[in-house]
Order: structure tokens, then sequence, then C-alpha cells
């Protein structure tokens, strides 16, 4: 993984095309449906029990599958006996690296090659057979029943320590990913030379677990030599060639299909060694197989997001005039390549106006799970790093913190190379109108007026962000087919991972083809049916098919406007689509129904396709973000309550407003869980294993646990110039800013800077006991 | 737990054949195949009277959505697992299979339970009620409906189990607090991070159903 974020993470090889769309494209004026709060197209799906996700599929003759993997971080697997497993009533077939569907090496990944059972388990966790019987009870029984040889190695699980002399070796070569990557611009030492005050300070992230609430699994059934997947997945193309890749075959043989999927994070981009082994045991039994894994298999197998150890150097004038940053951040991706300290420094890159900057960052392998993107990938680390570090040199000036960064906001992106100019930056805004509608100085001056006695002290705070994706770009298809009758069916390869994809591509079909959106029918996320879409993440997906939709939109509106202008006798150019008519703007007497067009009628169904066109060029797009927050710290037992949370947003067009408020919570609840409770806690002295796989033990933020005052401040401002419909993305900035807001309140409330997450009770008391003792 | 009493009260739903309710927890018992189960028996010591093997599948008498439901289980298995790949009553979903995440909350007795650390023998006898129960037909119930108002979800998973909770706060509260909402709520996990707006339907679904939005 490089750290550029031109070359998003989602995309694998050559960058991606898609042909000219022949009409030209004009930007919204003022919109009638995009824009308005709407409810699900497919809400009743989803609170009547009738979404069918994968894991609620049952076909007939469905065998129920299960992995047996490896419970040492690091061995060598010598012999696999099945018979006894293989013997048990129930139990079809059971295979491993030791029975003949598993000789060949595959691709499993970008980073991962092996067979699906390699024989060197790197991490607990690892796949190392697998079985196919009645029930999954049955399945587990025979897991028990299968006896397995390891030769077991020392491991190491700490990447602090991976590189100390003499550390067990993930791989001989050594334990570091690669020689740590560097960037540079303008002078440091001159920089920190030219400050009044410079800081220095470590942080570290805790490693997170993406957890969604649907565990990964597919159902995996072939019909002669063609296979048909239904995948909980982010991207049904991704699967397709993951799995095409994984089997060796071509890529029209391999259907995936993922209508309704139980969330994914970043986790359910790609297809699973869990996915090949459900179509090799379904080839093996000859009938389909399901596999759902467990909720402990998810903690060790499936990704998360790296820890991160980060050094910050920062330098500051007086007048908040920021002069250098210096950075250091490492991470381990695990026991594989994939990216252990990926983007890290892509905040204290590009978020604030700085003419110096230095960062490096060293990926570093242990024995642990491989991971893989989580919700904006490195940057809710760097921002807890810069953001906490953004108040301290505030405090260290005395200058308001909302105000020590309005005075250093970017118009260009200086991360990139060339240093271009962004489309549009809502990042004043979302600090100015933030800190307005949050009420934030009258607040601030309350409490400090106030004074903080007492044990229980109240206090705010706040961080920005930005997210280096969010712009979306090709490749793209859709394609809008309306009937005779003037039904109207848009078929998009998007999925749907709750963010409310489907409602606002009604919307935007809606908007162009003036009906309502419920009147547009949606077959989405199937690759034996409906086009090419990339996977749904990194904030990408309403600016990538947002404009696709439109495109198709304008394409079919453009033949039915075609057709009725040569039966009205009038020019194209005078007519306009509204309520399922074709209405004269001239004359609006004039109008007919679309399917009393006598042309569709012979035709019986007009077809419009759109392309994602590119994004402009030397320009960037981002979203940006600004979180504020309040909290009440109780000094004693160093318990935090969150009173209120607000986040404001620049996202460019608000597509929907409903769905849009809901990804800011959602992002917020996700960002104080990653501040506040996760933690993956490995054993690292004694086993290497992983001590809290479970929701029990690796707590998620819960009902109690977030504050019901929320309030989302969108900045509506359509960022024309990076595509037609004047979209961004919304899902990755709303969770960036999040936690380093509410260390910043508890510093505020308590004088206690806490650099490690999460900040947990006792870690917090323990804190402010020893800041009391240097008192 | 569920109420096991009824499974000998006066208005047996269903054939009542072979093994007896108590006499086959007893066996279960004796299985140690249930720690729930046993803590029952402990409760009534009676003298096993049958011991099945733990593969040995019975016949058992589920009440579900008013419907009643013969069905050869295992001792061993789950509500959940029942409902859901015995029934294909797949509303109802599994997120960890240990009491964690509530996306697996039915009604049994009008009260909110996790279905997977309910076993299916366990709730002979008992009223189940599933999200597809609070539906009218096609209709979606009041709860239901204020969560399609108030978009009161991201993926959807834990939807079901996060409406049979609400629904179960509501029966016996019928206008809870806000604090009261939160405190009920939180036993369902909701990964996408939707409290607010769960927090905004469950005051939404108490209107509803105060305003006569339909009774389920």
């Amino acid at each position: 993984m490089r750290s550029e974020p031109d070359r998003p993470y989602w995309v694998e090889g050559e960058p991606p095309e898609t042909p000219q769309q022949q009409v030209q494209q004009e930007p919204w004026g003022e919109t009638k449906v995009v824009g308005k709060p709407h409810a699900r197209v497919d809400g009743y799906e989803r609170v009547s029990g009738s979404a069918v996700y994968p894991a609620d599929i049952t076909l007939p003759r469905m065998l129920y599958g299960a992995i047996l993997r490896s419970p040492h971080p690091h061995a060598t697997v010598t012999g696999v006996d099945t018979s006894a497993a293989e013997q048990m009533p129930g139990v079809h077939a059971v295979i491993s690296a030791f029975t003949p569907d598993d000789e060949a090496t595959r691709p499993h990944s970008e980073f991962i090659r092996s067979q699906l059972f390699n024989p060197t388990c790197r991490y607990e966790g690892e796949a190392v057979a697998a079985v196919a019987a009645d029930d999954p009870y049955v399945a587990h029984d025979a897991l028990r029943a299968i006896d397995v040889e390891y030769e077991v190695h020392p491991f190491v699980a700490d990447e602090r320590k991976a590189l100390e002399p003499g550390a067990p070796l993930v791989y001989e070569r050594g334990n570091l990913g690669r020689e740590p990557r560097t960037y540079e611009r303008g002078d440091v030492a001159r920089g920190f030379a030219e400050a009044d005050v410079v800081l220095e300070e470590e942080y570290r992230c805790e490693c997170e677990i993406h957890t969604p609430m649907e565990a990964h699994g597919c159902v995996a059934k072939w019909d002669g030599d063609s296979l048909t997947v239904w995948e909980s997945t982010q991207g049904v193309y991704n699967v397709q060639t993951g799995v095409a890749a994984a089997l060796g075959m071509p890529l029209s043989k391999v259907r995936i299909i993922g209508h309704y999927m139980g969330g994914g994070f970043g986790a359910k981009l790609q297809a699973g060694k869990y996915t090949t082994a459900a179509a090799l045991l379904a080839k093996k039994t000859a009938r389909p197989i399901k596999i759902t894994l467990t909720r402990e298999e998810t903690y060790l197998a499936v990704g998360n997001r790296p820890p991160a150890n980060m050094r910050l150097k920062a330098g500051v004038k007086r007048d908040g005039t920021i002069t250098a940053f210096e950075f250091a951040g490492s991470g381990t991706g695990g026991a594989y390549g994939t990216g252990g300290a990926s983007s890290l420094d892509w905040v204290v890159r590009d978020l604030y106006l700085c003419p110096n900057v230095k960062t490096e960052l060293t990926d570093i392998y242990i024995n642990a799970g491989p991971s893989r993107p989580f919700r904006a990938p490195g940057h809710p680390q760097g921002a807890w790093a810069l953001e906490q570090m953004m108040d301290a040199l505030a405090a260290a000036i005395q200058m308001d913190p909302v105000e020590l960064r309005l005075k250093n906001i970017p118009s260009v992106s200086q991360g990139r190379e060339g240093a271009p100019p962004y489309t549009t930056t809502g990042l004043s805004q979302c600090l100015e109108d933030g800190s307005t509608a949050f009420r934030w100085r009258e607040t601030k001056q309350q409490i400090e007026r106030a004074g903080n006695g007492g044990h229980i002290r109240r206090g705010v705070g706040v961080a920005a962000g930005l997210w280096s994706g969010g712009a979306g770009g090709p490749p793209c298809t859709v394609i809008i087919k309306v009937f005779s009758d003037g039904s109207i069916n848009l078929n998009m390869g998007a999925s749907d991972i709750g963010t409310g994809t489907k409602t606002i591509m009604a919307m935007v079909a809606a908007e162009e083809l003036g009906v309502a959106p419920e009147a547009i029918q949606i077959e989405h996320a199937d690759t034996g049916t409906t086009q090419y879409a990339s996977a749904s993440g990194g904030s990408k997906t309403v600016p990538t098919e947002s404009p696709t939709v439109r495109a198709a939109a304008i394409d079919v509106k453009r033949q039915l406007l075609a057709l009725a202008a040569d039966e009205l006798e009038v020019a194209v150019s005078d007519l306009t689509l509204s309520d399922g008519k074709v209405v004269n703007t001239t004359d609006p007497s004039q109008e007919v129904e679309i399917s009393r067009l006598r042309s569709l009628q012979r035709r019986r169904s007009i077809t419009g396709i759109g392309y994602r066109a590119p994004n402009p060029a030397d320009k960037a797009t981002c979203p940006f973000a600004a979180h504020f927050c309040e909290v009440e710290v109780n000094t004693r037992t160093g318990e935090v309550k969150i009173v209120r949370f607000l986040g404001a947003h620049d996202s460019g067009r608000v597509m929907n407003r409903l769905t849009y408020q809901n990804q800011v919570f959602g992002g917020i609840t996700m960002g104080i869980g990653y501040g506040m409770t996760e933690r993956r806690i490995l054993d690292v002295d004694q086993t290497g294993k992983m001590v809290n796989k479970n929701w029990h033990d690796y707590k998620l933020a819960t009902a109690l646990d977030v504050p019901a005052d929320m309030t989302c401040v969108p900045i509506d401002v359509a960022d024309d110039e990076a595509n037609i419909a004047g979209c961004k993305g919304i899902g990755e900035p709303a969770t960036i800013p999040t936690a380093p807001a509410v260390a910043n309140a508890i510093h505020h409330a308590t004088g206690v800077r806490v650099a490690n997450t999460p900040i947990d009770p006792s870690m917090l008391v323990q804190a402010i006991a020893t800041a009391r003792e240097g008192d | 737990m569920a109420q096991n009493g009824k499974a000998g009260d006066e208005t047996p739903r269903g054939d009542q054949r072979g093994v007896s309710r108590r006499g086959f927890l007893t066996s279960v018992g004796t299985g140690a195949l249930s720690v729930a189960a046993a803590s029952k028996i402990a409760a009534q010591p009676l003298a096993p009277t049958e011991v099945l093997d733990a593969h040995e599948m019975s016949k058992i008498t589920l009440h579900i959505n008013g419907r009643s439901k013969e069905v050869l289980v295992e001792p061993r298995w789950s509500l959940a697992f029942v409902l859901r790949e015995k029934l294909g009553i797949t509303g109802t979903k599994i997120g960890c299979d240990r009491g964690e995440c509530g996306a697996c909350t039915v009604l049994i007795d009008g009260i909110p339970r996790y279905a997977c650390l309910t076993l299916a023998v366990e709730t002979e006898g008992a009223e189940i009620v599933t999200v597809e129960g609070l539906m009218n037909g096609e209709e979606i119930g009041p709860v239901q409906q204020a969560f399609v108002e108030q978009d009161a979800y991201q993926c959807g998973y834990c939807t079901s189990g996060q409406i049979m909770a609400a629904e179960g706060l509501l029966r016996a509260s019928p206008d809870p607090s806000l604090a009261e909402i939160q405190h009920n709520m939180s036993g369902n996990l909701c990964r996408c991070g939707t409290y607010p707006h769960i927090f905004a339907a469950t005051q939404r679904a108490a209107e509803l159903k105060r305003g006569g939005g339909g009774e389920s």
C-alpha cells in the first residue's frame, strides 16, 4: 500500500477509466428531491425482517461449513489427521493442506499468496482445515475431532519490541516490513528555528477491530462449472475478482450477489479465505455450502485497524502561524504487508498550512492477524496525534484552539505532488458554523469562569479533520431503463452497505426524471446482472455513483425528449420531464404522459447508459470536518460522561439530509468507541493470543456511552467542479476527528493529557493522580 | 428465563405428546447440556425419568407469532438457530451467538430475550414473538414504522433485535423517559452507531402506539 492518496487503497493495478459521455452535463441548480430528508427506499425490508442477508439464505440440500484455525500465533502444521472427523455422522467433507483439494498456491489478496490452508501459521486464527456438515453444531463437533500436529515457534506480538535484536522473526528476512517511507517539504530545522513555541509528544492508538454485526460469511453453490456466491460484502466485483483468481476461473463464471449485508467498515472489501473454502467444500460435496464465521473468528482473521505509535514535533509562532511539523509513525498490519502505517501522516501533511513538514512511516511484522482497510485508514490515528498537538500549541500561545485552526486553513492540498488546489474546502466553515452552533466560546468561557472545583469537572474539546479520499471516481457504469408504461428501473453494481446508497441513487434518478424516488426500482450488487462498480468503501460510493446515475438519467431523458419532440412537433429544448409526463415549458398546457409516447410503445423500453466521468485534472477533492464535544469527568473514578457532541461537515452537496445525519452520528459513535473503550489485547508475553476476542471484553460504545444530544451541522455547498452531482463522501470523515475531540475536552476538564487510546477510567484516574502528585 | 411452568398449564395450544416438558428438561439437565435447565432442576429436584442422548432428536411444539409449530430439535440447539435455520424465520439475526449483542432479541412471554442464549427446548409452551410477528399482514407495526421514519438503522442487521427490545420496553412502559430508553436499549449493540436515531424512533413509536398507530 502506498501512502499517496491519489491511488485509492481500494484500486489495484493500473488507474481505471471509463468511456466519455456524449452529452454535455451541467451542474444542478436548485434541487427538488436531492438534499431533502428521505426515508429509505428499502426501509420496509430492513424493519420487517424480509431483507435477506447472506447469513439468512437456506438452499435445498445446503450444508454448513466451519473452519479450524491455528490456536498458536506462530507454528508450522506438520500433519492433519481428519479421519475421526470424517467418520462422524453428519460430516460430509473435510479439507486441509494435506488433502488433494488444497495443493495449489492461491492469491488470497493483493498481499497474501499461499495454499488456502497455509502450513506456516503466522497468526492465531490462520485457517488450518475446513469441514462441511449437516448443521453448524455438527460442523464444530467435527472441528474438535480434527487432530493437528503443530511445530510451535517463538512469536512476537508487540510491534514496539519486534525490531529489537533477538526478537523472534515472523519472516527470516526480518520483521521490518520494508524500508521506512519518508516525505519532506521545506526545511523543518529552519521551521523550528522560526517558531516561538516547539512542542514534542508521543502518542499511541491501540488496534481496533471492525466487528460488523453480521459476521463475515457466504453461501456458495455450483451449477456445472459456474459458481454463484451470496457474500456479505461491500463490493461484489472485488469478491468476483478475488474468487476467480483464487480458483483460477474466468470472471464470467463467478457470480457474486450481495444485496443486503450487515456492516463492513472496510473489513468486507475483499473475498475471504472462507469464500474459497466454501467453494471448495461445495465442489467436493456437490451441495451448496453456507459458512458464517463465529464472532471470535472475526476478531482474529478478517482485519483490523493497526495500532499506531506516533511522535509529533510541532512549531508555532505567537501569532498562530505553524512553522513546522515533524512526524514519525510506526504500525503493524500483523503478519502480512497489509499496510501497518499507511496514511498515518496524511493529516499532518495536508490539514493545516505548514511550509516545513517531514514524516517517516515504518511497517513492522508481528504474529497477529492481517489488517484490512478500516474507515479512513491512518486518518483517525494521525488526527489523534495532530489534533491533540494543535490543542497543546493553542494553550502554549494562549490562543483559542478554534482560532489557531482557523489561522492555518490551506486552499491547496499541500501533501500531494504539485500542491493542487482543492475543488472546494469547507474547513473554515466547519469550524465557524460548528463553533457557533455548539456555542463554543460561550460554553468554554462559562466553564473557565466558574472554575473547575469539585470532583465532577466539565470541559469542551474541538478537533478537525479531512479525508484524503472521498472524491470517488471511475470506473463505474449505470443503466436506467424506462419501460413502455413509464416505470423506471435503475441498474448499478454498487452495494448499499447501510449508508443509504440505494435511496440516494433513487433520489438522483428521480430528480433528473421528474418522478418520485419510490417510482425507481433498483437492481444492484450482482455481478451477473448489474453493471460494474468498485466496492462501497472509502466514502466514495455516493460521489462515484451519484454522477453516474445522473449521467444515465440524462442519457435516457435525452432519448425520451427526442421521441416526444417528434411526436409533439416541438423543439427538444422546449421539453422537460415532470410527474411522469413530458411537458412543454413554453406552453405548459401541452403535455403527454410518458406511457402515451407512441414510439416508446413500439420500442417497449428505452435504455440510458451513464459512465463516471474522470475527476478534474490537477485538483484535489476532499471532505472536511470539525467535531465539538462537552464532557463531564469524575476525577475520583476516571469515568467520563460525554454530555453532547456536534459534527460539522463539508461533504459537498447534501444528498439525503436524513442518511447524512445518520452517517455523522454513526461516525461519532464509532469514534467514541475508538477513543474510550476499544482495544485489541494480545497476551504479548505468555501466549501471543488475543485475550478479548468477544464483545464482552472488547467493548463497543453502547446506548449508554453516547449522548442523546448529538447535532449534525452540514456545510451544504455543492462541489460542482468535483462531479455533476456536486457531492463528496461522508462516511470516513465522520469518524476522523472524534476521539481527539474527546481527549481535548478531557484535557480542558482536568488539565490531564492522555496520549494513548482508549481513555478508560482506570487509565484516566491514574493519569489524574499522577498529575496531582506533580502539583 | 422462559416461563417453563406453562408447559403443563390448562390451555395447551398444541399436542403435548412424547416426553413431558418437565421430564424432558430433567433429562437434558442430566446430560449436563444446559446450565439454565440444570439450575431449574436444582430448584425443583425430580428424579430423572429418562436419559436422552445429546444428539437424539425430540419433537417439541413452539408457539411463534401466534402459530404453533412442531419441530424436531436436538436439546443443544438454540432458539435462534431453530428459528433461522429450521423454520426459516430469519428476521431474528445472530451477531455473536453468545449473548453479547442482542441481534437475536425476541419476546418470550412479552419480555425481550436473547434467542442465542435460549435453548429451543426451554421455550416450549411460551409465547415467542419475532420481528415478523409485529406485522399485521403486510403492514408494519408502529415500532417498525418509527424506525423507518427516524432512519434508526444503517446496515439493518441489528435492527430486528433493536425493534424487539423497543417493543418489549414499550409494552412494559408505554411512555418511557429518555434515560429509560437508553438503559433499556443498552443490551443491543449497533456497530453502525445509530443510537441517537434509535432513541428518537423509540420515542416516536411510543407516540404512534398511544395515538392508535396500531397495537401489535
